[in-house]
């Protein structure tokens, strides 16, 4: 390549080298194929699918949309650091036992999705989180199960307060 | 690799909700999709395409693509070493175009390169002079012959008739329709990706990738790589989706041949772009439709001509093609019949396998029939369907008897009993009407429609195919592991596996070993068929090991081993008090059995289109409730009421995961999904113009199984992939009619069909 | 060749001024497209990511609300926006999806200047005034005179621009969209409709219809000479209809492979009567 871009990145509280860079690489890319995260996926690259979503500065994001360079000043979480536990989170475990994991390729954009719909609104009416999964295609499930995900996780947490 | 060494534990025998044992590292990212693999020296490949849909190749100078840094090969059809081309029915695909590009984005050349950038450039500087030609984009101008053949093999792939009972017959009242579908794309989520990893001598090849059928794969490959069989070996790497898309060929010729050419590991992987290109799509088609019925509503007769566009090449047309016309008159008792169907070769792109396989075609046409029937004799949707409906034991238009379990009465009225949804709140958030976020209109313009759609769906393949399905099950310590070749895509055949183990024989460890091709062939994952088939093969492996298990124990307690059942996770004397566990019982021992299990055979379909085509059935009926906003021909689809004959429930969760994802894809046909073409050439190749339903487009689903057992299938379970995709489409363009009034007769319905 | 990260706007136009080929970045929704599919080959890119002045919403003057460039859309759709010019905040919610609407922004629907733009036919609508500045100057120009055709406008490859001022109207606005889908879908026709109840009359602004967003005036003038149109009015159906076949004759829609000229000409009627309708309901 004709560039030589070195730049940090921090990711899932860590702070990472990137090497060789291409200018143009989205942060997707860089996760994946860069810094050993391929636990994003990519299923359109121009955010029209949500399957690459990240946290940035505590915002849901396409990571396919954010030049990776950019992104310097930025906390990024991927679906590998939404938890520093070895278990499933909440959210997860209940997308497991609901059945909302077919392909499973659109899943870690909606757990990330999820988890940050939640923070910022922990309860959600039906229609918000139909709303805040919008940009999150799922082509395998038609979503019924995935909501049923959501509704198991806000129970489970209104009934632990 | 992915679906590989699971280990599940916990009683989830067949009927429970088990859970996939890949849950917990798909919700975590860390199960590996085929488009995550890597490989140590690893270099990318990339295709190049044809911009034109029909165009003479004149030349290609790879020169300057070479001389790039980073480039390490380029190769074109001259560099493929065994056979030029390949194809599902008919190889008559090029691995890379020779002499002409037949349709727009047909792969020309390859490269190999260090980055994906590099490719890009690389491929940017690849000099290909082409003559175009006049394309052939109409399929009656293939039937009709006004345009020269655009293939060696002709512009008609297939050409079938279906001629029953009296050809003379009518009936007092008399509908026809001419319906038009368009095309729909399979837009799985995990795009087409393999790792191709040459052999250290360089004379083979193992090939991991993203597929729905690796033996047939496997066979394809080698022929175009002019190495024997066994040089070449496929592992399926994690599947994101596949609907009938990964059935043919598409990266994976091309990425071998760039490993053996560079002897080095060749990366490939599809952008959302390239995959419209890359894959065959669901069948446009045109089909005319005449019923002739008595007053009561009862048919007598059936006049229809199918045609469908097959695109460039072969694929699977032809089964397409057989599949739409026998599927002429649905769910329902007809005697006589006049079909004729076309399956075409056009400059558009390939056509092929996608979940429904030509019935999701003929479904909207005879179910907009019904409907006008209905409305000719005044009866209701449910009426004309009931008075319809076949049942076990009655003959189709080719002849065959129906022998699967048919309950297309019960699936009517079980669907017919489902609460309506309430009428639209008052208060009704915008989101929530037609338009949604775009708040076009508000409550006063909403004007709802009820619909009706009931199908009837052939499981595994047809047509004197023996589509087997192999197992391995090997017994030891208490815990079983399967070995099969069968395509996990999502459906969860790797949940229901370890299930089947468990109930046949008492284990509650279930391993599974990689899914690959060092054992038979499980057949493709489509036509709905692996749960019945390699269901039944695992079912049959298990069955022969625990007979075995029952020798080896009755012979060391001196029980007869006739005596022996499992009961629970115990080897139990049905006569005695003997009773040891499975995993004691098993301790020190291997057991291990193949089995290898087939449907019963087809037949082929004579010159009349009679003769005993499929091998099994199910059904299934939608009720559609929509808000339509007529001024501006939008819609939202409310509620989606189902019935679908399931044979059994094997688990529940799985079974509805199947519906409810169906129904949205055949929403998506209904109403928004359409490649949209113009001479030859896609326009909306990109997830921005080819709109896949979103969570605010997804109905409320309510869903009723009936399990009506399946004395032919070895679980008594039919496949239940196809069936929700199909009726769901015409149910809720249905709908739409009775909202708005508008004889609506192609798919997907688009605002101005409504509203102008 | 290289990717500046501006903090200060100071160094974002010193750098615009230094490198010739430098391309600006906000929140990459449109310009990342680009560049993944190969149709922008960046060089120098300056990144207005981390400029805080360009995120903040001020209310200086009275009856003009200033938005910086930068601010994005899931801040839009919500106060103080969604009180003082709620055209906006719907338009703004229409974007996209939730992820896109988190960093799309003012600064790069007018960057890209696409007439399907969901915020431009607002700002026709309201007269909004776009503040543009270099290392050394600033402007103020008209929306109307800074769009100037199908992703064209007048900014100059050193200006930036900065904010964008929304009069405050008294009355009621509001904001269309058709799409085919529900959520998350690029217009086929849009319109932004505000009814000024001090100086008695009605905007309407039309986008995805022509090559530039419409400014229906013929339509708005016809409406005021045959209408009263101060507060608490009643619209008749009639006059309504009217309305909306005007202003889709002001339209200049084309066939695409999203819709029909029919189509959308169409729309704009029935969007363009019914919003007038509720404006004086
Ligand atoms: C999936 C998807 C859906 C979308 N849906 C919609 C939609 O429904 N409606 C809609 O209107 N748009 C939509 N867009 C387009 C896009 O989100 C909007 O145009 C958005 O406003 C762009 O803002 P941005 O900050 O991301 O722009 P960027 O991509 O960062 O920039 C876009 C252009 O503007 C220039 N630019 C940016 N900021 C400035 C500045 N301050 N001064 C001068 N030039 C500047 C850039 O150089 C670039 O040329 C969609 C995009 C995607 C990917
Ligand atoms: S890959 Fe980023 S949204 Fe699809
Ligand atoms: S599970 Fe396959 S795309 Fe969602």
């Amino acid at each position: 390549m004709s560039t030589n871009e070195f730049y940090s990145l921090r990711v899932n509280g860590r702070t990472h080298q990137v090497q060789d860079s291409w200018i143009g690489e989205s942060l997707l890319y860089v996760l994946r194929e860069r810094l050993g995260l391929p636990g994003t996926k990519g299923a359109c690259e121009q955010g029209e699918c949500g399957s690459c979503t990240v946290l940035m500065d505590d915002a849901a994001v396409c990571s396919c949309l954010v030049m990776a360079a950019t992104a310097i000043h930025s906390e990024i979480v991927t679906v590998e650091g939404i938890t520093t536990e070895t278990t499933l989170t909440d959210v997860q475990q209940n997308f497991v036992n609901e059945g909302a994991v077919q392909c499973g390729f659109c899943t870690p954009g909606l757990i990330v999705a999820v988890h940050h719909l939640l923070e910022k609104n922990p309860n959600p009416t039906e229609l918000e989180v139909k709303e805040a999964i919008s940009g999150n295609i799922c082509r395998c499930t038609g979503y019924g199960r995935v909501f049923a995900a959501v509704e198991a996780t806000i129970r489970s947490r209104n009934s632990e307060k | 690799m992915a679906p590989s060494s699971t280990v599940t534990k916990s009683r989830d025998v067949l009927g429970t909700n088990a859970l996939r044992p890949d849950g917990a590292q798909k919700v975590q990212g860390s199960f590996e999709f085929t488009s995550d693999m890597h490989a140590e020296n690893m270099l990318w490949g990339a295709t190049l395409r044809s911009p034109h849909p029909y165009a003479r190749i004149v030349s290609i100078d790879t020169s300057a693509a070479l001389a790039l840094s980073g480039v390490k090969c380029v190769i074109t059809a001259s560099d493929v070493p065994g056979k030029l081309t390949y194809g599902l029915i008919s190889s008559d695909q090029p691995v890379f175009a020779h002499e002409f590009v037949r349709y727009m984005g047909e792969p020309v050349a390859a490269v190999a390169a260090d980055h994906p950038e590099t490719c890009r450039r690389a491929l940017a500087l690849i000099k290909v002079a082409y003559e175009v030609l006049k394309p052939l984009t109409n399929p009656e101008d293939a039937i009709s012959g006004s345009h020269d053949p655009i293939h060696p093999d002709g512009n008609v792939i297939r050409h079938q008739r279906i001629i029953r009972g009296d050809q003379a017959a009518t009936g007092a009242v008399v509908v026809e329709g001419e319906y038009v579908i368009g095309m729909q794309d399979q837009a799985f989520l995990g795009l087409e990706a393999a790792l191709a990893i040459p052999d250290p001598d360089g004379l083979g090849v193992h090939l991991h990738v993203a597929t729905q059928w690796l033996h047939e794969d496997l066979s394809q490959i080698s022929a175009c790589l002019g190495l024997p069989a066994e040089k070449v070996r496929l592992t399926l790497g994690g599947v994101g989706g596949a609907f009938g898309a990964r059935e043919d060929i598409s990266l994976q010729v091309h990425c071998c041949l760039l490993a053996l050419k560079t002897g080095r590991p060749i990366k490939m992987q599809y952008s959302r772009e390239e995959s419209f290109f890359g894959h065959v799509h669901r069948h446009p088609a045109s089909i005319f439709m005449r019923h002739h019925a008595d007053l009561n509503g009862k048919i007598i007769k059936i006049d229809a001509r199918f045609v469908f566009d097959g695109g460039a090449y072969t694929s699977t047309s032809p089964a397409v093609l057989i599949n739409g016309i026998t599927h002429t008159q649905g769910p329902y008792k007809c005697d006589n019949a006049t079909v004729d169907g076309y399956a075409v070769r056009t400059n558009n792109p390939p056509c092929g396998a996608m979940r429904g396989f030509g019935v999701v075609q003929a479904c909207f046409a005879h179910e907009s029939q019904m409907d006008k029937i209905a409305a000719a004799v005044g009866k209701s949707p449910v009426e004309i369907r009931l008075i319809n409906a076949m049942a076990t034991g009655d003959p189709l238009i080719t002849g065959q008897i129906m022998e699967s379990v048919a309950p297309v009465a019960r699936c009517i009225t079980e669907t017919d009993a489902i609460p309506l949804p309430p009428s639209l709140d008052v208060n009704a958030d915008e989101l929530e009407l037609p338009g949604g976020s775009g708040l076009t209109s508000s409550q006063s313009n909403i004007v709802r429609g009820i619909g009706w759609g009931v199908s009837m769906k052939n499981l595994m393949y047809s047509e004197g195919f023996d589509d087997f399905a192999t197992a391995r099950c090997t017994l030891k310590d208490g815990v079983a592991s399967l070995k099969f070749a069968t395509s996990e895509v999502g459906q969860g055949f790797v949940t229901l596996a370890p299930q089947i183990a468990r109930s046949v024989l008492g284990v509650d460890d279930v391993l599974i070993e990689p899914i690959d091709t060092e054992i038979g062939s499980a057949g493709s994952t489509s036509a709905s068929r692996q749960t019945w088939m390699s269901g039944g093969a695992v079912d049959g492996a298990c069955r022969l090991v625990r007979e075995r298990l029952f020798h080896h124990v009755g012979k060391i307690h001196n029980i007869d081993p006739l005596r022996l059942v499992i009961e629970g996770t115990d080897v139990v004397d049905q006569m005695g008090t003997f009773r040891i566990s499975v995993a004691d019982a098993s301790d020190g021992i291997e057991i291990s059995e193949t089995f290898e299990h087939h449907h019963r055979k087809t037949d082929e379909l004579d010159e009349h289109g009679q003769g005993n085509c499929h091998t099994a059935f199910a059904f299934v009926a939608h009720r559609a409730v929509v808000d339509v906003d007529p001024d501006l021909g939008l819609v939202k689809v409310v509620q989606i009421a189902t019935a679908q004959d399931v044979g059994r429930v094997l688990n529940p969760l799985s079974a509805i995961g199947q519906l409810e994802g169906g129904i949205a894809q055949g929403l998506g046909l209904a109403v928004m999904e359409e490649i949209v073409m113009k001479d030859g050439k896609v326009r909306n190749p990109s997830f921005t113009d080819y709109l896949l339903p979103t969570a605010l487009d997804a109905p409320d689903v309510v869903a009723v199984m009936i399990e009506e057992y399946e004395p032919q299938a070895p679980l008594g379970a039919k496949g239940i992939g196809e069936p929700p995709c199909i009726s769901v489409t015409p149910a809720i363009v249905a709908a739409i009619r009775n909202a708005t009034g508008k004889a609506i007769e192609r798919i997907p319905v688009r605002p101005q069909d409504i509203c102008l | 060749m290289t990717v500046i990260v501006a903090k200060e706007l100071s160094t974002a136009l010193a750098a615009l001024r230094e490198h010739a080929d430098a391309r600006l970045i906000q929140g990459g929704t449109d310009l990342m497209v680009e560049i993944n599919f190969n149709h922008v080959k960046p060089t120098t890119m300056v990144s207005l990511r981390d400029v805080q002045s360009l995120r903040t919403i001020r209310q200086d003057s009275p009856g003009i609300m200033s938005i910086g460039s930068g601010v994005p859309y899931s801040v839009l759709e919500g106060e103080p926006v969604l009180s003082a010019i709620p055209a906006l905040a719907q338009a703004s919610r229409t974007v996209g999806s939730p992820q896109i609407r988190a960093t799309g922004s003012l600064g790069g629907n007018l960057g890209t200047c696409s007439p399907a733009g969901d915020t431009l036919p607002v700002m026709f609508a309201l007269d909004a005034m776009i503040h543009l500045s270099t290392l050394d100057s600033q402007r103020v120009v008209s929306i109307h005179d800074f769009m100037t055709g199908v992703k064209r406008n007048v900014r100059q490859h050193d200006e930036i621009i900065t904010a964008i001022d929304f009069p405050i109207v008294q009355g009621w606005q509001g904001y269309s969209k058709v799409g085919v889908r529900n959520a998350m879908v690029i217009s086929v026709a849009s319109a932004c409709l505000v009814a000024d109840h001090k100086h008695a009359d009605v905007r309407l602004a039309l986008g995805s219809v022509g090559p530039t967003i419409i400014r229906c005036r013929e339509a708005e003038a016809w409406l005021k000479s045959s209408q009263d149109l101060t507060a608490g009015q009643s619209i008749s159906l009639d006059i309504a209809h009217e309305f909306g076949r005007r202003a889709a004759d002001e339209s200049s829609p084309i066939d695409d492979h999203r819709s029909t000229a029919q189509y959308r000409r169409h729309a704009i009627s029935v969007l363009a009567s019914r919003m007038l309708r509720k404006a004086y309901q």
